[in-house]
């Protein structure tokens, strides 16, 4: 029984959480590196950008919940997260025209792109906090939770309970429908198989007829609906806040670069490793130890390696142990 | 002359604007900008030695400026005898497990060849010493943190002037930078600039939260100045006299007594601190000016223009025997250190270490915005682009609301997109340096005052 209700708090505290902050983390991740393979730059705006995209959905959330729409015991966002993508495609497509078309038609350094995506993070914090304001927002509406730890301790009769979010089984169950689905349209399909190409080898891509301003179309397509879904998903998970999506940029390169940048599987994949680490560096294993060994042996101390305040630090130490040792990522990056 | 002309018309329009700033605000407020137009130029040269001299991009400004910062708190503030006595060996014990892990660490990887063995036994030397630094600091660190908790709770530092943490500060950030550089200079461009992001993120959240050191979140207030304070100033007879000279006018115009006296006092007080604020500009004004004449000496030197070559062109630099390795890491560690000087510089300006407000935003992608728009590679115009940067950074907010007002005068006081607009006045400096900057990248790539290269 001591070992059920030991996992069980493992499982609680640590699995599901990581679960679902590895999701929306993933998410972002494929953004990134999609971004990253087939436009060739490291996009400091990402964190905005999926800012920029839950704003709508924010603001669409509202608007409809005065209307009286909704989705009864599901969140109102889901909802308007077509639209949040129409808009957020758009936006990218009006960035892309005007600032980011001239440099890859120039074909200039990496650098610069970096640079430039700088200025475009500017103007695009500069327009959230415009529209929205920098303040603190939910916009979380329908059922709380699946699962409540005093039902669940009612029906097993275990001293812990877990607790489901319906957030982090949305979280967990959008992000597998639409990596799946985005995997199979970067595998499966000609349009997919274009992308690659275009990855791969532009000249080559070029020498034999694709066309490349698709390709760039399509790529900014898949990147909002990537960035909207992993914006609204974080949202309605935590809260919404400016700041704070600025901040989860940081993060988010390190689960790119972990999984391999340009590799969008590792990017999947890289978003779950730094979720773990992150959670099991910091997390108190006082109460699960204490289920395990036997009354007398009980440790005094938390048992966390380290604060929760390292939280972040910990992802970087894991991108700079990564970046030391293997920096092509732990899948071979710059393939998609 | 004739080849300065627009770097002389470029610095006299900012000072004009400055100028202005001083007549329609307050002059105090016109020399606050204008400190922190030199502390921004102090960090440009920085991040334009390493930028613009050999094209290493390094987006972890903000982790030395908050290591400079750091560095007036352990250097100015007198050391807390009570805190040392609880605590004081378990740090230092401490100090001396890291320099033998990185020994141990240092024994294995030149005595042994490459194996996986030796991979392990190294990460498990490391992870073995974490463990023992955390056993040994744990009750060092309670013990220090509990000494009075509400006013200092922390080491302290050594109670020296505050002008040696100028160095201090700029000696550690080159210390750091050595260690950043070693791990990380052999990424390429773009891993180089999120790697240095992150790990100047690692920094300042260890700043943050490691209590004992400088009090963290907590901020160390009161730090010690090299100017003189407004208290001691009003007092001053000196000063008092001064003040009635320069305004013997006005005061003349005045005829009752107490009326004057009043006149005289408030004249005393906003003098005072606009005195303080000169003091600060002097000492800013001789950093900037000695840094700027080294830099511009050394780009001109030989080891400028090898400088330039590795940047241009790395492989046909590396034929022509330069060590690019050793080479940028030197310049690595001196930008940083530059950077760390500028940190020092703005701590001791404010008064005050706030380890909660260094953010990426302000203290590296701003930073990096006053390179880029004011002329990569040329030490004028990284001035000129930290003094215009910063300039509308703080002027953006008023000039906004102005402009706000003035367009949309024609609309109702309560119009909800009037209010709604003036409230959000401040966040158009965002706006108004983002696309600055995008204008500048696409229209002038080569900044307000573009790179000169003298052929000798």
């Amino acid at each position: 029984m001591d070992f059920l209700n030991a996992i069980i708090v493992l499982f609680n505290f640590t699995v599901i959480p990581a679960l679902a902050y590895g999701s929306q983390l993933a998410l972002g991740a494929i953004f990134v590196t999609l971004i990253y393979a087939v436009l060739r730059f490291a996009n400091f705006a990402t964190g905005d950008m999926m800012s920029f995209g839950t704003m709508f959905a924010v603001i669409l959330t509202y608007y409809f919940q005065s209307l009286g729409f909704g989705l009864g015991f599901l969140p109102t966002a889901l909802l308007t997260i077509p639209f949040a993508i129409l808009m957020m495609i758009l936006y990218m497509l009006i960035i892309d025209k005007f600032v980011f078309s001239y440099y890859r038609i120039k074909k200039s350094p990496p650098v610069q792109f970096a640079m430039v995506s700088v200025g475009v993070m500017f103007v695009t914090q500069a327009l959230i906090r415009i529209i929205i304001g920098p303040s603190d927002r939910r916009f979380l509406d329908g059922e709380k939770f699946i699962i409540k730890a005093t039902e669940f301790k009612e029906m097993t009769g275990l001293a812990e309970g877990i607790t489901l979010k319906s957030t982090q089984a949305i979280t967990i169950i959008v992000t597998l429908v639409v990596v799946s689905i985005m995997f199979w349209f970067l595998n499966r399909t000609k349009t997919g198989t274009s992308m690659r190409a275009y990855s791969d080898n532009e000249d080559l891509a070029l020498l034999s007829g694709i066309d490349p301003k698709r390709v760039v179309l399509i790529t900014w397509v898949i990147a909002g609906i990537l960035a909207t879904i992993g914006g609204v998903l974080y949202g309605l998970d935590k809260s919404y806040r400016p700041f704070v999506y600025f901040n989860n940029m940081l993060p988010i390169f390190a689960a790119a670069i972990v999984g391999g940048i340009g590799n969008p599987f590792g990017a999947f994949l890289g978003g779950y490793v730094i979720a773990f680490a992150e959670i099991f560096v910091t997390y108190a294993y006082k109460r699960f130890i204490s289920y395990l060994l036997p009354e007398h042996l009980e440790p005094d101390s938390l048992l966390q390696l380290l604060s929760t305040d390292y939280k972040f630090a910990v992802s970087f130490s894991i991108l700079v142990i990564v970046l030391l040792i293997r920096p092509s990522g732990i899948f071979k990056g710059k393939v998609i | 002359m004739r080849n300065y002309k627009n770097v002389i018309a470029a610095y006299s329009i900012m000072i004009f604007l400055i100028i202005l700033v001083g007549i329609f605000q307050s002059w105090s407020i016109a020399l606050t900008i204008l400190n922190y137009c030199l502390i921004s130029a102090v960090m440009t040269i920085g991040a334009n030695i390493q930028w613009g001299y050999a094209g290493l991009i390094n987006f972890g400004i903000m982790g030395y400026t908050a290591l400079g910062g750091l560095a007036v708190v352990l250097v100015s503030v007198e050391p807390v005898k009570k805190a040392w006595q609880v605590g004081g060996l378990n740090i230092l014990a401490c100090i001396w497990i890291i320099v033998a892990i990185i020994f141990v660490v240092k024994f294995i990887l030149n005595r042994f060849d490459k194996s996986k063995l030796r991979n392990y036994s190294v990460a498990s030397v490391i992870l073995g010493g974490i463990i023992l630094l955390r056993v040994t600091a744990a009750p060092g660190i309670e013990a220090i943190e509990s000494v009075d908790p509400a006013k200092t709770g922390f080491l302290g530092g050594m109670g020296l002037p505050v002008l040696f943490s100028w160095i201090f500060g700029a000696l550690l950030a080159g210390g750091l930078a050595f260690v950043i550089g070693k791990i990380a200079l052999g990424l390429r461009a773009d891993y180089l600039a999120i790697a240095t992001l992150l790990i100047a993120e690692i920094i300042v959240s260890i700043i943050k939260h490691e209590e004992w050191l400088a009090r963290g979140v907590k901020n160390v207030i009161g730090l010690k100045r090299p100017a003189p304070y407004e208290i001691d100033l009003q007092t001053s007879e000196w000063f008092i006299n001064l003040v009635a000279k320069f305004n013997s006018s006005k005061l003349n115009l005045i005829n009752s007594i107490s009326d004057k006296q009043e006149a005289l006092n408030q004249m005393v007080i906003d003098a005072s601190s606009v005195y303080v604020k000169l003091c600060f500009t002097g000492l800013f004004l001789t950093v900037v000016i000695i840094l700027l004449i080294v830099t511009q000496k050394a780009l001109y030197s030989p080891w400028g223009r090898k400088m330039r070559a590795i940047r241009d062109n790395e492989e046909a630099a590396s034929a022509m025997g330069k060590n690019i390795v050793k080479e940028h890491l030197l310049i690595f560690i001196l930008g940083s250190a530059i950077v760390g000087l500028a940190g020092a510089m703005m701590v001791t300006n404010d008064g005050l270490f706030t380890p909660g407000s260094y953010r990426p935003m302000r203290y590296t992608f701003v930073i990096w915005v006053m390179v880029i728009v004011g002329g990569t590679g040329n030490n004028f115009g990284a001035i000129l682009g930290g003094f215009v940067v910063w300039f509308l950074w703080v002027e953006a907010a008023p000039i906004a609301l102005f402009l706000i007002n003035l367009f949309t005068s024609h609309l109702p006081e309560t119009n909800a997109v009037r209010v709604h607009l003036i409230e959000s006045a401040p966040y158009f400096r965002f706006l108004v340096i983002g696309i600055g900057l995008l204008l500048i990248m696409r229209y002038r790539p080569q900044g307000i005052i573009p790179e000169k290269i003298i052929k000798q």
